[in-house]
């Protein structure tokens, strides 16, 4: 168990793709860089490479630690725990792969929700976590999104929701789709009661969950170089059967076509969301 | 054109149909030479064929019309009686299955069709205007797929772009202000992607249309006439009212997009294992509490009989707003979050057992 909790998603996925050298290094995966980078000097630089500044994914656990003042998070709403109100099986069940994910990171869920104080400002922070089912939104992820957002109402905080996440849970199909419109119309509630809500987007965040709550912010920023769309790059590349642009999807596009407020490197996040919050004051 | 589109699970209803017509043909032209040697000029030469005219051949001919219209009833009853979910897809992409501008042709009056996002364009692949429906004025919004090539490939086959949900949401802004309910028909197998979609903001087009739909104050009725595909669905059809035509799908995927996906390859085997993995026919849809109905279609399907369609569909739209029309604006909006609000399948674990749900999930048991 805490072996499993101390592996990072990061951990585990670059471990499969630099699988050269083992151990201590790793290559760089960022476009241009190819580096070998000593991995705790990632570690240290909140994932991000110290060379070319390629942002890693990290998970929620990670996240919620790099965002929130140290010891000030108190999790919420944890007790929620997946069903599978389907019986959904494709090449899996899928409460096995329930189970798996559940070994894999010590969570029940895709989302690690509570109460912190971000640079002594007190907020409302929901993360997606990459590292459960790919940040996928099922049934749970989008009752602990709607309760966050019912609770900053209820405490007059502004709220914080990472996302990162492939978009809607296929394995809970028509429910997964609902959880769509259950947060978003929670987020038209927040907005009548003049609340806050900085969504904070990182690599990658498609799907259902950008066709949702995630690009609802009255302040939505994205990390560099994220990949962030409704419908995936390879899907779009069949659809249209033709090359895509450089660059397509990723956060400095949206920004030029006007879909972002701002791209912020991880080590200004904190800083930035505390801003924020004093302008909403 | 369904000869294009043939379900290879109706091959006897098609036998049957064919044989019928060729019946019918027959009896035509026993009919029509029979009325011109009756009613034209007396030829003065006998005809060759005079003893197919039989007036026995053509009661023959009647019967076994008869006939075989009760085999081919009886037929498409038994194939519909037990449809498997990818068949049920199948038939809601049929061809000659009506589409939102085909039921607003059938069962609405003075129908003045509205254009334009004033943002960017007139996406036709979501028709929006202002009708009579019965006693009721209403604002219709819906998907329209396209019946002939050019109208496809314009609508891109019923997939919207953003100035499509956009266009969507602010005539239903409009219907508000107005006070009329609003009718949504979806129609889609999923929002459009492609590169001017996603520039246009194609996620953050239907994530408004979502929050603001549930805020809107006036009754919001919606139908699943036939494809209801992912969020491109769900993007017009944040209803206090939500119900599926019997062959209709509703769904978070497409059984192709799932299959690809969850079974590394889309083909006949693995679609038809996503489609029934997924849930999305009309009764799993209710027995998961995402829609409130089913809407009856004719024997054998809408496209069979579009008028029975338009009507059985009529009847469920009218009974729902004047259902709707007694509540206050606040309380519609109340009503349609409630709705939303309790959909999901949750265990809340007590903080003493949550421990052991880990464990339990450790050990590969099901959560659930
Ligand atoms: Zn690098």
């Amino acid at each position: 168990m805490t072996q499993a909790t101390s592996k990072t998603w990061v951990d585990v996925k670059s471990g499969r793709r630099n699988a050269i050298p083992e151990g201590l290094w790793m290559r760089c995966p960022g476009s241009d860089c190819g580096q070998m980078i000593y991995k705790r000097h990632v570690e240290a630089n909140l994932h991000v490479c110290p060379e070319c500044g390629h942002h890693f994914r990290v998970g929620a656990v990670e996240r919620v630690a790099q965002l929130a003042d140290e010891g000030s998070f108190v999790e919420m709403f944890g007790h929620l725990v997946p069903g599978d109100p389907l019986g959904f099986e494709d090449l899996r069940r899928y409460t096995d792969r329930l189970a798996g994910e559940q070994l894999k990171t010590g969570r029940h869920d895709a989302v690690m929700a509570g109460e912190a104080f971000i640079k002594g400002r007190q907020a409302m922070l929901c993360c997606l976590d990459l590292s459960f089912m790919m940040g996928s939104m099922g049934s749970v992820v989008g009752e602990v999104i709607t309760r966050t957002i019912e609770r900053a109402i209820e405490r007059r905080l502004p709220l914080v929701i990472v996302s990162g996440s492939g978009g809607a849970r296929m394995q809970e199909s028509g429910l997964s789709l609902m959880q769509m419109a259950k947060t978003s119309a929670a987020l038209a509630r927040l907005d009548d009661a003049g609340g806050l809500f900085i969504s904070v987007l990182t690599d990658p965040t498609t799907g259902g969950v950008t066709a949702s709550f995630a690009m609802l912010g009255d302040i939505i920023i994205a990390e560099p170089g994220a990949l962030i769309g409704f419908a995936g790059p390879r899907v779009i590349q069949q659809t249209i059967r033709q090359e895509l642009p450089d660059g397509f999807q990723r956060s400095e596009f949206l920004l030029d076509a006007g879909l972002i407020d701002r791209v912020v490197p991880r080590k200004d996040l904190r800083t930035e969301i505390a801003r924020f919050i004093d302008y909403g004051g | 054109m369904s000869g294009f589109y043939q379900l290879d699970f109706e091959k006897d209803v098609r036998a049957l149909e064919q044989r019928l017509a060729e019946a019918r043909r027959e009896l035509e032209a026993l009919r029509k030479r029979a009325h011109d040697r009756g009613g034209g000029q007396p030829s003065p030469f006998p005809a060759l064929d005079e003893q197919d005219e039989d007036p026995a051949d053509a009661r023959s001919l009647e019967r076994t019309i008869d006939r075989l219209e009760q085999e081919r009833e009886r037929t498409i009853r038994e194939v519909y009686a037990d449809l498997d979910p990818w068949q049920v897809v199948r038939v809601a992409r049929h061809p000659d299955r009506p589409q939102t501008r085909d039921y607003i042709a059938m069962i609405c009056r003075d129908f003045c069709e509205l254009h334009g996002d004033r943002r960017f364009g007139d996406d036709p692949a979501i028709v929006t205007g202002l009708a009579r429906l019965g006693p009721h004025k209403v604002m219709v919004v819906g998907h329209q797929k396209g019946r002939t090539t050019q109208e496809k490939l314009a609508c891109h086959f019923g997939c919207a772009h953003p100035e499509g949900y956009r266009k969507a949401l602010l005539k239903m802004r409009l219907a508000e202000k107005m006070g009329i309910p609003i009718v949504t028909l979806v129609d889609t197998p999923g929002a459009y992607p492609g590169i001017g979609a996603e520039q246009r903001g194609q996620a953050e087009a239907i994530a408004v249309n979502l929050r603001e739909m549930s805020r809107i104050r006036v009754p919001i009725v919606s139908v699943i006439i036939g494809e209801g595909g992912s969020g491109g669905a769900l993007g017009i059809a944040v209803a206090n009212r939500v119900a599926m035509m019997r062959y209709a799908w509703y769904s978070v995927i497409s059984p192709e997009g799932c299959a690809a996906i969850l079974w590394k390859q889309a083909n006949e085997q693995t679609n038809q294992a996503a489609a029934k993995a997924l849930k999305l026919s009309a009764t799993d849809n209710l027995n998961l509490g995402i829609i409130d109905a089913i809407i009856d279609e004719p024997l054998g399907g809408a496209h069979r009989d579009p008028a029975q369609a338009g009507r059985a569909l009529e009847t469920w739209i009218s009974e729902q707003i004047e259902a709707l029309g007694s509540l206050s604006p606040d309380e519609l909006v109340e009503d349609r979050y409630r709705r939303f609000r309790r959909l999901g399948s949750v265990v809340e674990q007590t903080p003493a057992a949550s421990e052991q749900g880990v464990e339990a999930g450790m050990a590969g048991g099901s959560q659930a």
